[in-house]
């Protein structure tokens, strides 16, 4: 760990606050993503199989 | 082949500039668009995922302190890079609003709508890192400083465009909509590019990267801020990429339970 002198708690609250809301970003964008690709796999299942 | 001088519609070379155009909308197709981003999305991931570990563990542990900002230099890895992609987000969302405005290709103005929140984000790290970075430097975590003005009102457009995206039910109507507001925060984006060229006053410093050799950071801050930049660049690639994709099923979910309600 380097040492980050007085600034240490300004540098990571700026890092910590960004990967937080990257990880985010990334987390509900692969959420949403898998969550609609199973609902169209089902509903095409579904006509598919209603004819 | 020479081509000078042949301008009838059977010259070979007209016809490969044709088909090359022909094979770049081509994406326009959905089908086409989900198949070769699936197949490019594990490499894009993964480049990004390098390019940023790389260029923040670089810049976080192994680059000095600046002579007159001490450690806050560190944070320049993650505020410059996402201020970029907070201003060229919404750039590209201009490009894909007019090609839908111009051409009607549904991919497009879902590729806009998908960018939005992505462009968001960059814009709010942007603004807690300047912020954060701000108050050891300025003694004031904000001030009404031009770029910073703009930025906060490139956010509100960001706010604004995806709330009317939400708002309206009808998605050609919405996409029409959004486009038109794309191309007014544009002006606002280019603001927040240029804001520090327009006005000198204001406590935000210049650029710090430029095509101008002179106005670059030093080169022990440069490489790893360059790394960094590109891990940003891929990640917004793999981001606007993948929910592209999703924003296409959302679309294609919605015309299938259309036509079974139409059908039953």
């Amino acid at each position: 760990m380097p040492d980050l002198g007085k600034y240490g708690d300004t540098v990571m609250t700026a890092y910590a606050a960004s990967v937080v809301l990257l990880l985010l970003l990334v987390g509900l964008s692969l959420w949403r993503g898998r969550k609609v690709r199973a609902e169209m796999t089902r509903v095409e299942q579904r006509i598919k199989r209603d004819g | 082949m020479n081509c000078e001088g042949r301008k009838d519609p059977l010259n070979p070379c007209l016809m490969t500039l044709s088909q090359k155009a022909n094979a770049f909308w081509a994406y326009a197709n959905p089908k086409k668009f989900l198949t070769t981003t699936e197949r490019l999305l594990p490499f894009i991931w993964v480049l990004s995922g390098v390019c940023l570990a790389t260029g923040l563990i670089w810049g976080f542990f192994f680059t000095p302190d600046d002579y007159r900002q001490g450690a806050t230099v560190k944070i320049i890895y993650l505020h410059v890079p996402s201020a970029l992609m907070a201003i060229n987000a919404w750039m590209m969302m201009l490009v894909t609003s007019l090609v839908w405005l111009i051409r009607r290709h549904h991919v497009s103005a879902l590729a806009a709508r998908a960018a939005a929140p992505v462009g968001l984000v960059m814009t709010l790290i942007a603004l807690a890192t300047g912020a954060i970075w701000g108050q050891p430097m300025w003694g004031t975590y904000w001030a009404w400083d031009p770029r910073l003005t703009s930025f906060l009102i490139l956010f509100l457009f960001y706010l604004g465009y995806i709330a009317l995206w939400e708002a309206i039910e009808d998605p050609d109507t919405a996409a029409d909509l959004t486009s038109v507001l794309c191309l007014v925060g544009s002006v606002f984006a280019l603001l927040s590019r240029y804001a520090v060229n327009f006005w000198n006053q204001g406590l935000h410093q210049g650029a710090s990267l430029s095509l101008d050799k002179e106005e670059h950071v030093a080169d022990v801050f440069y490489h790893p801020l360059l790394v960094s930049i590109a891990g940003f660049v891929l990640l917004f690639i793999a981001l606007v990429l993948y929910r592209t994709g999703t924003e296409i099923r959302a679309r294609r979910i919605r015309t299938l339970l259309a036509r079974e309600r139409v059908g039953a």
